[in-house]
């Protein structure tokens, strides 16, 4: 043999070897993998099953991953007397809507500025914002100032503003319209236009990937927010989705006695177990709907992110 | 007129800061204030006196949070259970990434990244929820399924040794997708010739992936994990106070800083203490994000905070 065919048959052998192993990892990773997705799905199909299934029989059997006794008597009960859950629809829908809308302009407003390379101040500014992430008075001073101060109590406004503005969305935006080339908004200049007139005009439509992101980043947190109806909301007029959802989780009888005034009846076999989870997929039913659309726009968010981090 | 100096950039400037007012007004309210409301921890607060007309009480808050002895458990808690969530969550991330990156056709891995990613966008409370439906005593499924393979149920609320174990675990599976989806941005990232060298050298895919995809990886974990780091004494409120609530057998386990302040100023009402104890966690982060940046400045320049 020469010492060319020795080596093409080593390499030949490697080439197996390498085949082999190929195959038993990806077995691995298949295994692996299914399994993580399994158990990061299967959750919502105890949650919805059990929202399906005969209270009486959750009573003895407990939940289950499949119904063992289909019926819809859950979904009846929040159907029939659905004020509380209409209202509870609309101020989360207002919220996120009003919140989401306020929010994107002004992170994109914000971000154009620091983003302005001919701008002297960009980094003091730029500190300036990024600083009260190192620290912070903690909550009780906020809480106060919330509370005491700017008598922000049981208003929408008090789910509003905590979370109009983010400093990691600022940079991640800033990031994005840093790739806007200089020429454009130098030649737009020269055509007399001002920088309000820029951004709108110029910088908001190259934008548009980063402002979808963070449009959903910003819509998701508030539609996904209870934490601030917890501080500051008591009025059952005013309380979101999510808040709803904790309240009856933590205390069905008050829930209870709440869908007797507005209507209902009281049942002594009214569902509890069931009814809880029917009101968590009403709660976010939305969500699990809108997710296969977009997913794909977080992942994008996540990765211009990690570029510039 | 080409005035110069200050007034003459503020002239220059004038639309960008009028565009960047609402954002300084904003964090000057909402962040900046509130650091002065600090003064709050060396006060007794009266309801009366408010922050500023409230008397004065030196050191009396943090010190009755210390003899307490509920400094050391919050502390603890915060800063093991934090340390365990960067371990296993970055642990799990690598490997579904990696496992993601190599094996499968597109449509196996977009089905994956979806079903990983979905936990991250529904709500603590939703999470609650959940866990209330698998670890109830009477009705929760885990006792179902221990019940019909014939051992005795376990009264997961009332028994704080399993916490850890339980927080640790839905932690991992909240975040489960956001950090695979990090991750794998970083290993699309590494240059394909490696791998085609690697493997024209012979080496094996386990090879490849702890001699190219891993070491590749280390300034990406090395980062995130310094950043987690950074945020070692804060505690994620929405998970503690969803899936523990306000049961106080449970919180020898499963206490944090942040739940333990929330109830002192809302429930028990001491409000110079628990600002005392939020001072205490800020000024801790504090130092904690700075010694971090320290160590990523040494270690690579370019990917330091400030």
């Amino acid at each position: 043999m020469s010492a060319s065919e020795i080596r093409l048959d080593q390499n030949l052998t490697k080439a197996v070897g390498q085949q082999t192993d190929r195959r038993l990892f990806a077995a691995i990773g298949y295994v692996v993998l299914a399994i993580l997705a399994i158990v990061c799905l299967f959750p919502f199909l105890l949650i919805i099953s059990s929202s399906l299934t005969k209270e009486s029989v959750i009573a003895i059997e407990g939940f289950q991953l499949f119904p063992t006794a289909f019926s819809l008597e859950a979904y009846g009960i929040l159907f029939q007397y659905p004020e509380q859950m209409i209202r509870a629809y609309a101020v989360t829908i207002s919220v996120t809507l009003l919140g989401t809308i306020t929010g994107l302009l002004l992170t994109a407003m914000t971000a154009y500025c620091l983003s302005r390379k001919d701008f002297k101040w960009r980094n003091a500014f730029s500190f300036y914002f990024f600083f009260t992430t190192l620290f912070n008075g903690g909550l009780v001073p906020w809480y106060l100032l919330m509370v005491n101060y700017l008598h922000l109590k049981d208003t929408m406004l008090a789910l509003i503003m905590p979370m109009l503005f983010n400093v990691f969305y600022i940079v991640v935006m800033k990031s994005f319209m840093s790739q806007v080339p200089e020429a454009i908004v130098e030649s737009a200049k020269l055509d007399g236009a001002g920088d309000f007139l820029i951004f709108i005009r110029l910088i908001v439509p190259l934008s548009k990937p980063a402002l979808a992101t963070i449009g959903l980043f910003l819509a998701l947190g508030y539609w996904n927010d209870w934490y601030h109806a917890l501080l500051f909301v008591s009025d059952e007029k005013l309380m979101p989705l999510q808040y709803y959802l904790y309240k009856m989780l933590g205390n069905l009888d008050g829930m209870r006695k709440a869908m007797a005034e507005s209507g209902a009846v009281m049942t002594t076999n009214m569902p509890t177990e069931s009814l809880k989870m029917a009101m968590t997929i009403v709660a976010c039913g939305p969500i699990l709907i809108a997710y296969p659309f977009i997913q794909k726009y977080f992942v994008q968010g996540l990765t211009i992110g990690a570029v510039k981090g | 007129m080409n005035r110069r100096g200050f007034w003459g950039d503020v002239v220059r400037y004038r639309i960008i800061l009028l565009m960047l007012a609402p954002a300084v007004l904003y964090y000057l309210l909402f962040a900046y204030v509130p650091m002065g409301g600090i003064i709050l921890a060396f006060k007794h607060y009266d309801y009366a006196g408010g922050v500023f007309g409230s008397p004065w009480n030196g050191l009396d808050n943090i010190r009755f949070f210390f003899e307490s002895g509920d400094a050391w458990r919050v502390t603890r808690n915060t800063v093991l259970y934090n340390a365990a969530f960067i371990v296993v969550n970055n642990a799990l991330q690598i490997m579904a990434a990696i496992f993601l990156f190599e094996v499968g056709g597109k449509w196996f891995r977009k089905l994956m990244q979806s079903a990983l990613f979905l936990p991250y966008f529904i709500s603590w409370v939703v999470v609650g929820s959940i866990a209330y439906n698998l670890l109830n005593y009477n009705i929760g499924t885990v006792n179902v399924w221990l019940k019909g393979m014939g051992f005795e149920p376990v009264d997961i609320y009332n028994t704080p040794s399993y916490w850890p174990f339980i927080l640790v675990l839905i932690a991992a599976w909240k975040v489960l997708g956001y950090g695979t989806v990090m991750y794998l941005a970083a290993i699309t990232g590494i240059d394909t010739e490696m791998y085609e060298a690697a493997e024209i050298d012979g080496a094996n895919i386990f090879q490849r992936v702890m001699k190219v995809t891993l070491p590749n990886l280390y300034p990406t974990i090395i980062i995130l994990v310094l950043l987690a780091i950074g945020n070692i004494f804060r505690g994620d409120f929405g998970m503690f106070y969803n899936l523990v609530g306000n049961n106080g057998v449970l919180f020898a386990a499963t206490d944090v800083i942040d739940t333990f302040v929330f109830r002192s100023l809302l429930m028990t009402n001491e409000i110079g203490m628990s600002a005392a104890v939020g001072a205490y966690q800020s000024v801790l982060g504090f130092v904690t994000i700075l010694l971090v940046n320290y160590a990523v400045r040494r270690h690579d320049k370019d990917r330091a905070l400030f």
